[in-house]
């Protein structure tokens, strides 16, 4: 029976997590390259743009996931109909996970050596051909880690998208174990997230480490 | 020969005639490949601007390989990177086979860079990709059908000699092969130009000699312009055909490489010059002194030899003009471009002529002569 809840409980995990990561994946890399190519020296300089963004990212990266969920309410309405379960809880962990995401995807690639933009440029690259070619592949090891650490800390969120009732591993154990004084269904829940952020560290540690040809 | 069947020449096909042979072919048809036209560069400092390239006037000919040298600052890098509009000048012009680039967009700069390739003193190879796949990105990006681009990097590859490195990645490379690669890609789109930014200043002494080796093999070959900007008068001694010295964003001295190493004018050009040049030694500069102790003492003399006269030194017309004992203190002679440049440290003793006497005839033989002091 509680198996049963369980078993519920990871299939919403890697639902809600598994959505919200895709969507911000696709929308953060995006993110991260305006933010790196229209500052100052970049190849697409646009100072307000990057201003302008960065001030929006810096925005969502200050309100605690708690909040903004609750703020997003109204939209998540709009968005999926409903403000209640898995899928009502996907739109704030987008929302949240994307600029984070963005933020630590911009690092890496700000750290592509300029000489090797400078080295296409004189190729005979053209602005695009700079950000396919040399920023995105030169920063993907760097990229990688930084989605692992996004997988984790959303997966750390999603815990408290119970409050909405997305359900989830940390719904279960909120509810089960310590609303109800339940240990065993608490510590099951915990190693199965042990387990679960140790396999996604180690699958990005080792696809990062394969990647990168430094 | 034009341009555009220069550019078709294949690597592995008839030797492109050498540019001095040209000239003397065709003088009329000869026109600066490269010219700046007082040139001006200047950056916005966070105090104030700060001008690093002044009045720039220079013709660069087909077929040569002109060096640019000047401390670090003097605004090597800033000139070098104008000529592909990595750089955009503040004031002046560059002319390229006499057309102005200076108002090109981007899809012109684009042609352009396609025809000037570069190599960097860091490589600047992209990590992730391999060999192959680095020297093929100037090719992908251009949309060259991919039969095409085969054929065109596996030459480039042999070339360069890396034919078994194709899926090596850069990281697993030494600096020489790395710059071999720089050059392969720099040259894959048969470009006119190639613009070498301290190419081999962060290799040692051996690698550097092979990569001078193989950038003037490449400059007979395939008879392009090759524009290299060094700290290093040895790289220029090595290669280049014609040399400016740049000095706080201005062009100090110029010419010839044997007149410059042979005969310096400038304070700078001295200065780099130095390290290559044969000091007094040591222990004959101890015993040197300004007068004569007696009258068995020798008269030291240094002579110089420029080049200018085509000659090689005479030595047998020389000791029989001094008429004494001659001992070669120190000394030796570098053949730069045909020419036979260098010093002479010369002890002369028991000749009847006087100090004043040696030198006066001692000038007949040699540019420039002087007397250093006497030794006992």
């Amino acid at each position: 029976m509680w198996l049963d809840r369980l078993w519920q409980g990871v299939i919403d995990t890697f639902l809600m997590v598994g959505v919200s990561s895709v969507i911000a994946l696709m929308l953060g890399i995006p993110l991260a390259v305006i933010l790196v190519t229209s500052g100052k020296g970049g190849i697409f300089e646009a100072p307000t743009v990057n201003r302008v963004l960065g001030a929006f990212v810096n925005i969502f990266r200050s309100v605690p996931f708690l909040i903004l969920m609750v703020a997003l309410i109204p939209f998540t309405r709009l968005i999926v109909g409903t403000t209640y379960g898995v899928w009502a809880a996907v739109v704030p962990l987008t929302i949240a996970s994307t600029p984070f995401f963005a933020r630590i995807a911009e690092v890496s690639l700000r750290e592509v050596d300029h000489g090797l933009v400078e080295a296409a440029q004189a190729m005979g690259c053209r602005r695009w051909h700079i950000v396919w070619h040399v920023l995105l592949p030169e920063a993907l090891p760097g990229i990688v880690g930084g989605f692992t650490i996004t997988l984790v800390t959303m997966i750390n969120s999603s815990a408290m998208a119970g409050a909405i009732g997305a359900g989830g591993l940390g719904d279960i154990a909120y509810r089960y174990g310590y609303q109800r004084f339940d240990t065993q269904v608490m510590l099951t829940v915990i190693v199965l997230l042990v387990i679960l952020v140790a396999v996604i560290q180690l699958g990005g540690d080792r696809l990062a480490l394969r990647l990168n040809k430094r | 020969m034009t341009a555009s069947a220069q550019r078709a020449l294949t690597l592995e096909g008839a030797e492109a005639p050498h540019a001095a042979e040209q000239a003397e072919l065709h003088p009329q048809k000869q026109h600066a490949h490269v010219r700046f036209i007082n040139l001006g560069k200047v950056y916005e400092g966070p105090q104030g601007p700060v001008p690093a390239l002044q009045g720039i006037d220079l013709d660069i000919q087909r077929g040569e390989v002109f060096g640019i040298i000047g401390r670090s600052g003097a605004g090597k890098s800033s000139l070098i990177r104008t000529i592909n509009r990595l750089e955009k000048p503040s004031s002046g012009r560059v002319l390229i086979d006499q057309v102005d680039i200076g108002d090109f967009n981007e899809d012109t700069l684009v042609a352009l860079r396609r025809r000037i390739g570069m190599i960097f003193q860091h490589f600047n190879l992209m990590s992730a990709k391999t060999v192959w796949q680095n020297v093929e990105l100037p090719l992908k990006v251009a949309g060259v059908p991919k039969a095409q681009r085969q054929r065109k990097v596996a030459e480039l590859l042999a070339l360069v000699g890396l034919e078994g490195k194709h899926k090596a990645y850069p990281a697993q490379l030494s600096g020489g092969q790395k710059q071999r690669v720089g050059i392969a890609r720099a040259l894959v789109h048969d470009p006119a130009i190639l613009l070498c930014d301290e190419a081999t200043s962060a290799l040692d002494p051996e690698t550097t000699q092979s990569i001078l080796g193989l950038l003037r093999e490449i400059n007979r070959r395939l008879g392009l312009t090759i524009i290299l900007i060094t700290h290093e008068m040895a790289v220029i001694r090595e290669i280049c055909d014609r040399v400016v010295v740049l000095e706080k964003g201005q062009v100090v001295e110029q010419g010839p490489v044997w007149q410059v190493f042979g005969n310096p004018q400038h304070e700078v050009s001295k200065t780099l010059l130095a390290p290559l040049q044969q000091a007094l030694p040591e222990d004959v500069q101890a015993r040197l002194q300004p007068h004569p102790s007696d009258h068995h003492a020798s008269v030291v003399l240094d002579l110089q030899f420029t080049g200018s006269d085509g000659k090689e030194p005479d030595l047998s017309a020389l000791f029989s003009a001094f008429g004494g004992r001659v001992s070669l203190l120190h000394g030796g002679v570098e053949r730069i471009q045909g020419r036979a440049l260098g010093h002479l440290l010369l002890a002369v003793s028991h000749s009847p002529l006087s100090a004043e006497e040696l030198l006066n005839r001692a000038r007949k033989h040699a540019q420039q002569a002087e007397v250093l002091g006497y030794v006992a």
